[in-house]
């Protein structure tokens, strides 16, 4: 089929950007509301559209779908496509994006700008999810900083400044070393097409013989330098503990559009990644690091839920509860099997909307008394009873309760671990008890007890909008809880390829390696 | 044939003659009244030769004075550029020299006496036309640099360019007379047999060494980058300007033209070094920059860590190496045009401000502008998805190609230390805090029209680059077979 529905949703974004920039002028409220009005409705029509190409979806098929080629400058190849793995993060994003509009209404400064910002920024997420071609990929997943660093320095908070230099040195360094490791590719395989040409990575075997450099043995060889120099950029994504500490300080600082966009959908890069790159062209390379990505992730979900436990920022505390869940994540990813990695797509989709929806919680009452204080708060469910129950959810549904999507993800990532490291898995369950405890606790301090502050006293439960943001949030959360199969018909066939893939490419090398013992 | 060689330099002549009528005209007539007009004519022509010699191209290579000027689709391509940026820098120089009472009417003349000097290099066949070439560029650029005569600064700037231009034009001469020594003779051909891998003889080999000493001067790469702050801060902006744009092209044309027509054989003996300029130009300018407070200054640190990349393409050696040299070069170029329309529109009760400081928050006064200078900032520094990346990610694919893994890994950690000073421009203007007006708004339309379209260039360029690319091939493909 030959259509060029993936460039059209892509780009539609920041063609509405465009026509902003250029068409709409003045700073009064009639201008802002316009501002307004034409990025939902383009967001809006982009998830329509994207809609179409779920339903055209084919699971079966575990190649590339609705591919659009052109050629372009530099002898590089504008190549766009989805698979089973890539059209969720594709329709997670375009999902948000009309929610995060739609949430940022009540923003009054530079509302123009700020709605190019985030138009900019739906082009170059969408691009990441759907390029097929390394250097496309690496455009759009670089300049998508760009966006976030003018909405964090711009709309964010009192410390906005050193958050949106942290935010974007700590991301900036790691893709460079990735942007080394992709000339490398470049050099050893001679094509930057990712997957579906005569030569493409995917289908490319890097070399793995075990080689040392100045005294260091490289087990794995140019496979192991490549996942390390990926590795770099995709774990400060993630972020996966020790270089999650830009994580906390941009979520804190951004506006709450910013912190869901962040959430949702920029975190699930590094997962992406690790997906469409580390795991199926460096076979080796991951399984030799493994160990240490293993016990990264478990130490990442015990640390940061103990950490979660003593913060007193509500945005801080569902941050560092954001990296736990992503160590579940990268825990399930690197289990290698069909159950881990189920669970670890699954997992990044469902912490999309809840962790999503949290932020919007706080959002809802940082409108209200503008401070994220715990200690500020406290018996909002005397006045806010609608709130009460909308945050009641999502807070259970971050804790994993069955019946709601975290659940699902944590218990198929476990049970993928399970299988091949029983301790890691153990560590990583206290994680889930831990958990609970600062979610629960969170709860308590902010919605329970008697309303004793004076401040207080005026506060408004939701207003309609703010009901009809939360709902369709609910609404998936609930379903994919009760009826995950929505999820893991899509990704199974392309899940069970990437498992089989890597299974015969690992089982060649270690053939190799033993010809040349032998 | 003497008249079909001077068929062959008629650009060459009708610029030296337009200069020299222009000279004795204004001489004669009202001097300095002329300033204006004499800048807008010299413009005007400058984009008219740059037309003729663009549409003109049979893609054959003419060769005239017995081998002393070459006329190739290689020299073609240069010619355009700089014409081009020479064209655009006059034109954004006239309201910034008149109201500073700089405008004399020898400003335009020495432009387009340099502007000659360097078509000359470009074309230059032999080791003698390149030096003419190349001292009649210097001379000129030397006597603009100190063009505000009353200023210390500016004296000082031009004789500090004199004097370390005589030294790098000394080492030339020495090297060409080395090369001529033991090559025989002066024209490329003829060194080109001589020159070959692994049989170049010592003499010849130190012949190379003082020949490239010469030319890293002029493209300022590191160590022989001394002179490049001063000069850049001390000149008048419009000088600056030029300084940045149109010679730096012209001596980087002339570099590869040299390693490629005289040395082309023994690409071995010269790359290594062409490498080593490169990644300490690439470092030098970056590091260097991140404490500069002088806008000027910090764009000669900026044009330093330019030229470190573009010699990578030289390095590489390759013809997929001088084509992304010279389609950085293009790119550069643009990118500095927009850049320096912005610095010459800085100022502040009518006195020009260089002081970064004064961007404080300038997004808030005039946000088109903040915009478009952000769009060339991350140009720049490289950043996607600008042209600037490709640019670099042109003269990467060239160093891969040519196994320089090493210095293609270098010099994108280079361009991420670098990032850091673009960044902190770009954090002043938006994230700034809130205080006095530092800058007046730009009043000139000219300066806004060169920065906008300079800004939409670097992001709309990426669809198809206009076909610079294509013309860059053909270029690469007759100076390298």
């Amino acid at each position: 089929m030959d259509h060029h529905l993936l460039s059209i949703i892509t780009f539609m974004p920041s063609f509405a950007a465009l026509i902003l920039a250029v068409f709409l002028r003045g700073d009064d409220e009639a201008a802002a509301r316009n501002a307004k009005w034409l990025a939902l409705i383009t967001t809006t029509v982009t998830f329509l559209i994207s809609l179409f190409i779920l339903f055209d979806f084919d699971p079966s098929n575990t190649g590339f779908q609705f591919v659009d080629e052109a050629t372009w400058i530099m002898g590089l190849k504008y190549r766009m496509g989805v698979d089973g793995i890539s059209i969720l993060f594709v329709m997670l994003t375009t999902f948000m994006m009309p929610l995060v509009i739609a949430a940022s209404w009540n923003v009054t400064t530079r509302v123009k700008e700020y709605m190019i910002a985030f138009l900019l920024l739906e082009t170059l997420m969408l691009g990441v999810f759907m390029a097929l071609d390394m250097v496309l990929f690496y455009l759009f997943f670089e300049a998508g900083l760009i966006p976030m660093f003018l909405i964090i320095g711009i709309w964010g908070g009192a410390n906005r400044i050193y958050a949106s230099f942290k935010f974007f040195l700590y991301t900036f360094l790691g893709s460079v070393l990735m942007l080394v490791a992709m000339v490398a590719m470049y050099a050893d395989a001679g094509t930057t097409c990712i997957g579906g040409c005569e030569v493409s990575l995917l289908t490319h075997t890097f070399a793995s013989e075990t080689f040392s450099i100045a005294g260091i043995t490289v087990v794995g060889g140019l496979q192991t330098m490549l996942f390390l120099a990926f590795f770099a950029s995709f774990a400060v994504k993630m972020p996966m503990w020790p270089v999650h500490t830009w994580l906390p300080d941009a979520h804190v600082q951004a506006p709450t559009a910013g912190s869901v966009v962040l959430a949702a959908i920029l975190l699930k890069m590094g997962g992406y990644g690790f997906l469409r790159f580390s795991l199926p062209m460096f076979p080796v390379g991951s399984d030799v690091l493994a160990p240490l990505v293993l016990w990264m992730s478990a130490i990442a979900i015990v640390y940061t839920s103990l950490v979660a436990l003593v913060q007193e920022d509500m945005k801080k505390l569902i941050a560092y509860s954001s990296v736990a869940h992503m160590g579940f994540v990268t825990m399930g990813i690197f289990a290698f099997n069909q159950q881990g990695l189920d669970g670890a797509i699954f997992q990044m989709v469902s912490h999309g909307f809840i962790s999503a929806a949290l932020f919007l919680c706080v959002g809802v009452i940082y409108d209200r008394m503008h401070t994220r204080e715990i200690d500020a708060y406290g018996g909002l469910v005397n006045r806010m009873p609608a709130y009460a129950l909308v945050f009641m959810f999502f807070t259970m549904a971050n804790v994993g309760l069955p019946g709601t999507s975290g659940f699902v993800g944590e218990f198929l990532t476990l049970m993928g671990i399970f299988q091949v490291n029983t301790w890691v898995a153990a560590v990583a369950t206290t994680g889930v008890i831990f958990s609970a405890a600062y979610a629960l606790w969170l709860y308590r301090r902010v919605v329970m007890g008697d309303l004793i502050k004076e401040s207080l006293r005026t506060i408004t439960d939701m207003t309609t909008r703010e009901r009809w943001i939360f709902a369709p949030l609910i609404v998936m959360t609930l379903l994919l809880g009760v009826y995950p199969a929505l999820v893991l018909d899509i990704i199974g066939p392309s899940v069970s390829a990437l498992v089989a893939s890597y299974d015969t490419a690992l089982e060649a090398a270690g053939a190799a390696v033993q010809m040349a013992s032998e | 044939m003497i008249s079909a060689d001077l068929n062959v330099i008629l650009p060459e002549i009708v610029l030296s003659l337009f200069a020299i009528l222009a000279l004795l005209g204004a001489v004669y007539t009202s001097k300095d009244k002329t300033g204006s007009l004499l800048v807008w004519l010299t413009a005007g022509l400058m984009v008219l030769l740059a037309i003729w010699i663009g549409m003109t191209g049979t893609g054959e290579t003419r060769i005239a004075f017995n081998g002393l000027f070459i006329e190739d689709g290689f020299a073609r391509f240069a010619k355009v550029t700089i014409l081009l940026s020479a064209a655009a820098v006059l034109a954004m120089s006239e309201a910034y020299m008149k109201s500073r009472g700089l405008l004399r009417f020898e400003y335009p003349v020495l432009v387009a006496l340099s502007v000659v000097g360097m078509m000359m290099m470009v074309s230059a066949g032999d080791l003698m036309s390149l030096y003419m070439g190349l001292e009649l560029q210097s001379l000129a650029l030397y006597v603009v640099a100190s063009l505000r005569r009353d200023s210390l600064k500016s004296t000082e700037a031009g004789l500090k360019y004199f004097v370390l231009g005589a030294l790098s034009s000394g080492m030339l001469l020495y090297g060409a007379s080395l090369v001529y020594g033991y090559a025989g003779t002066t024209q490329f051909a003829g060194i080109m047999t001589v020159a070959q891998t692994g049989e170049t003889s010592l003499g010849l080999l130190f012949g190379i060494v003082f020949l490239m000493s010469g030319l890293a001067f002029k493209v300022s790469a590191v160590p022989f980058h001394m002179w490049t702050p001063d000069v850049y801060e001390g000149s008048p902006t419009p000088v600056t300007a030029f300084f940045a744009t149109a010679p730096k092209v012209a001596a980087m044309a002339l570099f590869a033209r040299v390693m490629h027509d005289a040395f082309g054989n023994a690409v071995a003996e010269w790359s290594q070094i062409i490498a080593l300029l490169s990644v300490l130009s690439m470092f030098l300018g970056a590091i260097a920059a991140i404490g500069q407070t002088n806008i000027k200054r910090l764009m000669a640190y900026s044009s330093i860590a330019h030229m470190g990349y573009a010699l990578i393409g030289l390095a590489a050696g390759t013809q997929l190496g001088v084509k992304a040299m010279l389609v950085y070069m293009a790119i550069y170029v643009t990118m500095n045009i927009g850049t320096f329309a912005f610095i010459l529109s800085m100022e502040k009760d009518g006195q020009p401000v260089t002081d970064i400081a004064a961007l404080n928050m300038y997004s808030k006064r005039a946000p088109g502008k903040a915009l478009a200078l952000l769009v060339l900032l991350f140009s720049l520094a490289g950043v996607p998805p600008m042209l600037g990346f490709f640019a670099k990610f042109g003269v990467w694919q060239a160093g891969v190609d040519a196994g320089l893994i090493w210095l293609v890994a270098a010099s994108a950690v280079a361009s991420a230390i670098g990032a850091y000073y673009y960044l902190r421009i770009v954090f002043l203007m938006y994230f700034g805090e809130e205080g006095d007006d530092r800058l007046d708004g730009g009043k000139s339309g000219l300066l806004t029209g060169f920065l906008i379209a300079s800004a939409v260039i670097m992001v709309v360029g990426i669809a198809n680059m206009f076909g610079v690319e294509g013309a860059a091939i053909t270029a690469a493909a007759t100076l390298v077979n």
